[in-house]
């Protein structure tokens, strides 16, 4: 294509991704974002004006050098593009799907102060996918150093660790506590926006580039131990994630078809229950279900119940709904864009401003009804948004069999077994070095949603990057601790 | 990994399997479970550890065919492998000299009681054991029980072995005349209900091993939560071992119904497809 000028770049309208339509995709649990062609992905490409200190880099959490691989892609030399990319991320195909790209990359971009900022992610996508697709770019494992690693938990954040320090030169060891590999990637975020397949695929290729050996079920607190772990290995990193639920302190909470989004999810994705009875683990859907929150994890839920409603399971009946029930307002969801667009195109219905203060059962052990308070918004409380107040003597009953509680995650404390010197803070999040994720024990180094708390998948991996240098840096003795 | 080793047939329902799991065997304790997983599409069920042996690596499980997977797992042969065995899960059983304490099995639940009374009797308790089955066939490890007990007491609901009656009734008959410190009870949980029913007047503290539907084992998922006095608790991580004076025995009831319209679908799947590898089998002139 000739070099277009900056004005014929700025007409080209943002790209849209084919997706399904919301009356197929409720039915199925396929990929419902389909992807870019390799035309839409060098048209949107050309949008990007390359700017020269480009402000798009500066939100992202591991500093992709934007301009460079789109360029990449817009020449149409994807191999160059991917290589860019995996010079910071390693995981563009799972990245390009779920990173909320509308408050990092895009949020900075410059078109988006007049117009539509670049579809960075769709095109970080279309280069991931790529690279699942040709494997252009594999990466080789390191002159070994001798040296042993143990990388406990498998999600984004130890994958990223065990990765770089597999080229590094390592031998890693990764543990994990359930039988697949993935953490949140397999067991939360549903098939239909992040497939499986991705992620297998991303774990085997690193395993077997890289030599990195995989022991799943096994619980480090449990089937071994942080203080074997540092006689074994001369490093361990900690990317246990934050797995532990939380339910509100209700009445009610006990009752059948009461659950975690955490066991819902589980159920659905990683046991595939959707598939039942051809897989052995059962799932229930409600007739009419109430999910709480509205984060990712709360649209997850919800479209995953959307979908086992139409499979016809449990209660599900002609006229099921869904709910998404928040107690502050739609300016304050947190989840992606993308998702609650997504999810309201489906047809979940959304309660804003409104707060479950009891669950009533129906005499027989299940559900029969939600008591709630509506909400007012007053005064920006310390996360900047504005704190709901119950507005009195607004309660009401709301008919529903299912409630599920996406209400957020804390650390699991399980790990923390014989980890004398390792220090947590109150929510039991590991204290550790923002920029090198050392712990306050000797050789443990930690990163992702375990320090942060619940946040994202390319924060996760970012603080997997970090610590792998450091540790690298200390492995070979550079640093002392 | 995860290869049966040995397996026995205890009665038409309860099978017993020596698995190879070194790993767990090594730090297995009394009172702990691990969870199974058969293969890639099957469900992760939690069953308690009913003996190990540290140095050849293995565990000892018994479990009782109730549904699709225990079902299936019974036709499991010598040399199949698990696809996953994790653990130990679950707090050990707390072992101390207490002195005159009473351990009651009922059912599938006499194998789990078997370590924690061995351990007891060895800390140097006077173990008294009640165990008991619905009928004779239904009854193991009568044995290994009286190997590890000062006494022993056997019933069975039909009265085809030992006393005819429930296990509450020696167990109340032994706390009107005896001074028992404590007592542990695993069964069936309707049958832990009764047992906790029993003991409560006479305030005699009482731990059950409560087997609610789990998933993960860590205390990632709630799905295992019961209701106790003070509020809910997760049996896999903070049991499975509890004080049986403090659980909400209606919840736990009713939690453990939930998924039955599923699982007898699958039961009946099950089945029919048996039938039909068994109609071709004898079609095929396989005897
Ligand atoms: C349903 C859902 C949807 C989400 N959607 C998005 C999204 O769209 N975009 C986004 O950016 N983020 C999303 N997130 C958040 C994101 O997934 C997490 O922030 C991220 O996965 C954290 O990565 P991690 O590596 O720190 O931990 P995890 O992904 O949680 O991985 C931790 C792993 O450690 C294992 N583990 C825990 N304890 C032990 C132990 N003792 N021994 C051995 N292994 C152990 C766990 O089983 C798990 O596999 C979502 C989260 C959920 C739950
Ligand atoms: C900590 C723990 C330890 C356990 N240890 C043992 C053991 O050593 N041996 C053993 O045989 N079982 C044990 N169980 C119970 C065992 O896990 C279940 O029997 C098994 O999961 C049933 O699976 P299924 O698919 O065969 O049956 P399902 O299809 O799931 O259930 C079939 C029928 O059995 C009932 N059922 C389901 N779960 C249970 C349960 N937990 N207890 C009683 N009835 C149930 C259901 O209501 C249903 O009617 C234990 C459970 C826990 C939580
Ligand atoms: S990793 Fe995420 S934030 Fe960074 S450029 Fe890619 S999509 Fe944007
Ligand atoms: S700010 Fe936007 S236009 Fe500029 S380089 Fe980044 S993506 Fe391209
Ligand atoms: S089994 Fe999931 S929390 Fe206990």
């Amino acid at each position: 294509m000739a070099e277009l000028t900056k004005k014929d770049r700025m007409k080209i309208p943002r790209q849209d991704m084919p997706v399904q339509e919301p009356d197929a995709r409720v039915k199925n649990f396929t990929e419902v974002a389909l992807g870019f062609t390799q035309e839409l992905a060098q048209l949107e490409a050309q949008r990007c004006l390359q700017c020269k200190d480009a402000s798009c880099r500066e939100g992202c959490p591991v500093e992709v050098p934007i301009p460079d691989f789109v360029g990449a892609v817009r020449d149409g030399d994807m191999a160059k593009a991917v290589e860019i990319m995996k010079s910071k991320n390693n995981l563009p195909a799972i990245c390009g799907r779920v990173c909320p790209q509308e408050v990092q990359c895009e949020s900075r971009c410059i078109l988006g102060k007049k117009g539509e900022a670049v579809a960075i992610g769709r095109i970080e996508r279309f280069v991931g996918d790529y690279e699942l697709a040709h494997r252009t770019c594999d990466v080789k494992k390191g002159p070994s150093t001798g040296k042993k690693v143990a990388v406990v938990g498998t999600g984004p954040a130890g994958l990223t660790c065990a990765v770089d320090m597999g080229i590094y030169g390592h031998d890693v060891t990764m543990f994990e506590s359930l039988h697949t590999p993935g953490g949140v990637l397999v067991y939360g975020i549903p098939e239909f926006r992040l497939p499986k397949s991705v992620i297998r695929s991303e774990i085997e290729n690193a395993a077997c580039a890289l030599g990195i050996e995989i022991k799943a079920s096994h619980i480090v607190g449990r089937t071994l131990l942080i203080d074997e772990l540092l006689k074994e290995f001369d490093a361990v990193f900690l990317g246990t994630g934050a797995g532990l639920p939380m339910f509100s302190p209700i009445p009610g909470i006990n009752l059948n078809g009461v659950m975690s989004a955490n066991e819902f999810l589980t159920r659905v994705n990683l046991m595939k229950g959707y598939l039942f009875p051809e897989f052995d683990t059962p799932v229930w859907v409600g007739k009419k279900v109430a999910v709480i929150g509205a984060g990712n994890v709360a649209m997850d839920s919800a479209r995953c119940a959307l979908r086992l409603q139409s499979l016809g399971m449990g209660n599900a009946g002609p006229d099921s709904e869904v709910h998404i029930v928040y107690r502050r307002s739609a300016e304050e969801v947190p989840a992606r864009q993308e998702e609650v667009h997504h999810a309201k195109e489906e047809g979940v219905i959304f309660d804003f401003l409104t707060n479950p203060v009891e669950i009533l059962g129906d005499g027989k052990g299940g559900v029969s009804a939600m008591r709630c308070v509506r909400q007012k918004l007053g005064e920006p409380d310390q996360s900047g948004r504005r704190r709901p107040i119950p507005i009195e003597g607004s309660e009401f009953d709301m008919e529903v069999d299912q409630v599920v509680f996406a209400l957020g995650t804390n650390p699991n404390p399980i790990v923390f077994v014989n980890a004398e010197g390792l220090e947590r803070k109150r929510q039991g999040t590991v204290v550790a070095n923002q920029e090198t994720g050392r712990t306050t024990l000797k050789g443990v180094w930690a990163g992702g949603d375990v320090v942060t708390g619940a946040a994202t998948v390319i924060s996760a991996m970012g603080a997997g990057k970090r610590a792998a240098a450091d540790m690298n840096n200390y492995l070979k003795d550079k640093s002392a601790w | 990994m995860y290869k049966i080793l040995e397996k026995e047939v205890l009665s038409d329902v309860t099978k017993l399997m020596v698995v190879e799991a070194p790993q767990i065997a090594r730090k297995a304790r009394a009172g702990q479970f691990v969870i199974v997983l058969m293969h890639e599409n099957g469900e992760r069920i939690p069953l308690t550890i009913a003996d190990y042996d540290r140095k050849a690596g293995t565990l000892t499980m018994i479990f009782q065919e109730v549904g699709k997977s225990t079902l299936e797992m019974g036709t499991m042969k010598v040399g199949d492998e698990f696809k996953t065995i994790v653990g130990p899960l679950g707090h050990p059983t707390e072992v101390e000299n207490f002195g005159t304490i009473i351990c009651v099995g009922g059912g599938v639940g006499i194998a789990p009681i078997y370590p924690i009374a061995r351990e007891l009797k060895e800390a140097g308790n006077h173990v008294i054991s009640i165990i008991g089955a619905r009928t004779k066939d239904l009854l193991l490890w009568e044995d290994k029980m009286r190997a590890v007990s000062d006494e022993l007491i056997v019933t069975t609901d039909d009265g085809s072995y030992g006393r005819k009656d429930l296990v509450t009734v020696p167990l109340k008959e032994m706390m009107e005349s005896r001074k028992i410190a404590k007592i542990w009870a695993i069964g069936p949980a309707i049958m832990m209900k009764f047992v906790s029913a029993t003991t409560e007047p006479f305030k005699v503290p009482t731990i059950v091993s409560l087997n609610t539907i789990m998933i993960d084992g860590t205390g990632m998922c709630g799905g295992c939560r019961v209701l106790m006095d003070d509020g809910a608790k997760f049996v896999c991580v903070d049991g499975p071992e509890f004080d049986a004076h403090k659980v909400d025995w209606n919840n736990l009831l009713s939690r453990m119904t939930f998924y039955r319209g599923q699982e007898q679908a699958a039961i009946a799947r099950w089945k029919e497809s048996h039938k039909c590898n068994l109609d071709r089998a004898v079609a095929e002139g396989v005897k």
